[in-house]
């Protein structure tokens, strides 16, 4: 995938000493790892209140990161300054991308509450592909470039470098889950969802609204999505209308990594995919012998996956759960 | 079985076998472009009857069922074409082919099968991707696959001296390469309707509906679920080396691209939208979503004209957009598929 190859990792010499390669991964892991993270929330909360894998969640973060830099084009050839453009850009797609979630919600998923698993799961493809065809329509089928709203200040950091975009997506990310985890433990529209993915029929008998819950949890997934995706639109300066997909199914691999269903997990699980990932592409060459190379990056997620699930089947934080009969 | 020679069975058996005979003759009126489109049908047929085996029958959602695809694919590739001068004939490439796509399944299956459904759909899924930069990558240090460009001149089906490539003369009859494999596509697909057929109603059959419908119950009557399921992913995968292997013989040229996760997904989506574990649904899907890509690749663009008088939008993405709409059409108002078995549809009944 293209945006790999303008990680600022692979531009690290390799002449520095052992240390600052690591130290350089490991942010460079975190930064990645935060945006899987907030995009995971989005697979997570979905799945862990109706069991659904809403595979379209990868194409509502490219409409945002899209949204954003047509907004923000716009302001700036008007003369707004560039960090309110970047600002007014980001509240439009996080808006969209609300609106959109919930429009998903009621089109493809909504009316197939009691259908059998797999239709979900085939209309969810279905919306990807026609959100996909609809932001090539609309954006073209080339890449386009974010405008380059925040300063581009560098820091260094005991032989390692990063910059100000890097701490800021490290930062909002960490707000922003700290925010809904407030928002899951400590408001009555978070009990609703809790009570709501333990046990459905139930929470509607204590007088849960089961329908604004699993809404609730479309807009709130689709907002984080949207944040993440201007994260990465301002990290890689690029964005495209395939750009959703392999985030989205990496975002997912880390909400299953962690265990799917569970908001711990799904930041866990985004931070350490991001993690290993950098460290994966960063030490693979010389751990195979010049074998494989950096371009086996995107393998690790998987092979991660797999030997985790093989010994913990639920993820690292899932709870043992028997299938429900 | 002997209701086959039943009168009524035996005129509808005739018909339809006249109607397959027709049929490359037919779509060859329209250019040999439609009979290759018509044998991708077949192949989809057949890929997606494999995969209802471990997804229809079983219940055990597959997202990585286009890996064991690439692998009889590319074993097809590697033993019969210029890249390693090896040209073996088809009777030992298909068969190890599908050994090899068997063991893949094995390897894939055997420690993830304890895993509940939406995990096992993620691992497939991961396997799948893992196949797939494997086959995009390993062209160095030892060039094996031949990276991302793919591996061409491979042999086409060979018996003795008759080729399926290329025209010949048959009883006065002029067969082009693509009609040709039309027939051979035809005979595998029935072999592969009559096993699915035969498997339905086998005590194996039973043990993986028994296992789909509830796994703790399979257990406990005695079922070895580990190894009834791993039965079924090993002939899934098998299935899919074979229809690899013809595919790579087929077009002549295989590269990774073929094998993406998007093309998982429509054999699933062939699977559920047809009506998942009934056999004429599957198949009924699989037609469906090879030809209406097609059609709508021919018809779209033309419309546009006739309607607005030039192209206002691209063609090929309203073509998909269409195609996704469809999707999403069919399964919100069918949504056990189009041609569900009668059992499902009375299950789904009840339920509402």
């Amino acid at each position: 995938m293209k945006r790999h190859r303008k990680v600022p990792f692979l531009h690290v010499t390799v002449d520095l000493p052992k240390m600052d390669i690591f130290l350089q991964q490991i942010i460079n892991g975190l930064v990645q790892g935060s945006i899987y993270a907030l995009v995971a929330l989005g697979y997570t909360m979905v799945y862990g209140i109706m069991g659904l894998i809403n595979f379209a969640h990868g194409e509502v973060v490219m409409i945002g990161t899209l949204v954003t830099i047509t907004v923000a084009s716009l302001l700036i050839k008007a003369g707004v300054p560039l960090a309110v453009a970047g600002l007014a850009g980001l509240v439009a797609a996080v808006l969209a991308c609300m609106a959109l979630g919930w429009g998903l919600e009621r089109v493809a998923y909504r009316p197939l509450r009691n259908a059998p698993r797999l239709t979900p799961l085939i209309t969810a493809i279905g919306m990807s592909i026609v959100l996909q065809n609809v932001a090539m329509i609309v954006w073209g089928r080339n890449y386009m470039t974010f405008p380059p709203v925040l300063p581009k200040i560098n820091f260094e950091l005991a032989g390692a470098h990063f910059t100000a975009v890097q701490v800021m997506i490290v930062v909002v990310s960490g707000l922003t889950m700290s925010g809904l985890v407030l928002l899951v433990y400590r408001t009555k529209l978070g009990m609703a969802m809790r009570a709501t993915a333990q046990n459905p029929q139930v929470a509607s008998l204590m007088g849960v609204n089961s329908n604004r819950v699993i809404s609730a949890a479309f807009v709130i997934g689709s907002a984080l999505g949207a944040l993440a995706g201007v994260m990465v639109g301002t990290y890689y300066e690029i964005a495209h209308y395939q750009m959703g997909f392999m985030l989205g199914l990496k975002a997912f691999t880390a909400a299953v990594l962690g265990g799917i269903g569970n908001l711990a997990g799904a930041m866990a699980g985004g931070i350490l995919l991001g993690i290993i990932e950098a460290l994966g592409a960063g030490y693979i060459g010389d751990l195979t012998g010049g074998f494989l190379g950096s371009h086996y990056q995107d393998i690790f997620a998987f092979i991660v996956l797999i030997v985790v699930l093989m010994f913990k089947p639920s993820g690292l934080f899932g709870e043992k759960t028997g299938d429900r009969a | 079985m002997t209701k086959w020679l039943a009168p009524r069975s035996a005129i509808g058996i005739l018909l339809i076998t006249a109607a397959l005979i027709a049929l490359p003759f037919v779509a060859a009126m329209g250019g040999q472009a439609w009979v290759r489109i018509v044998n991708f049908a077949i192949l989809y047929i057949f890929l997606a009857l494999g995969l209802n085996i471990v997804v229809g029958f079983a219940g055990l959602l597959d997202l990585g069922y286009i890996a064991f695809y690439a692998v009889g694919a590319y074993t097809w590739a590697l033993l019969a074409s210029p890249h390693f001068g090896l040209h073996w004939p088809f009777w030992a490439i298909l068969p190890i082919g599908a050994v090899i796509a068997c063991f893949f399944g094995v390897l894939l299956g055997s420690p993830t099968l304890k895993l509940r459904g939406d995990y096992l759909a993620i691992v497939t899924l991961g396997f799948g991707e893992i196949v797939r930069i494997f086959l995009n990558n390993l062209n160095a240090p030892i060039n094996v696959t031949n990276g991302p460009q793919g591996i061409t001149l491979i042999d086409p089906v060979k018996f003795g001296d008759f080729s399926f490539s290329g025209t010949t003369q048959i009883l006065g009859v002029s067969l082009s390469g693509p009609q040709k494999y039309y027939f051979l596509l035809v005979a595998l697909a029935i072999f592969v309707i009559i096993i699915n057929l035969r498997l339905q109603h086998s005590r194996i059959g039973r043990a993986w509906q028994a296992i789909r419908e509830d796994e703790i119950a399979a257990k406990a009557v005695g079922i070895n679920t580990r190894n009834i399921k791993l039965l079924a992913f090993a002939m899934g995968a098998s299935f899919g080396g074979i229809a690899g292997g013809i595919f790579s013989a087929m077009q002549g040229f295989v590269s990774p691209e073929s094998f993406s996760l998007i093309e998982s997904i429509m054999i699933l989506a062939m699977v559920v939208l047809g009506g998942m574990g009934h056999i004429p649904g599957v198949i009924l899907g699989a037609v469906l979503l090879t030809v209406l890509p097609e059609v709508l690749r021919y018809g779209v663009g033309p419309l546009q004209v006739a309607v607005f008088g030039k192209m206002l939008i691209d063609p090929e993405s309203l073509r998909m957009l269409i195609f996704g709409l469809a999707l999403v059409l069919v399964m919100r108002f069918k949504p056990a598929g189009l041609w569900p078995s009668p059992e499902r549809k009375r299950e789904l009944q009840g339920d509402a």
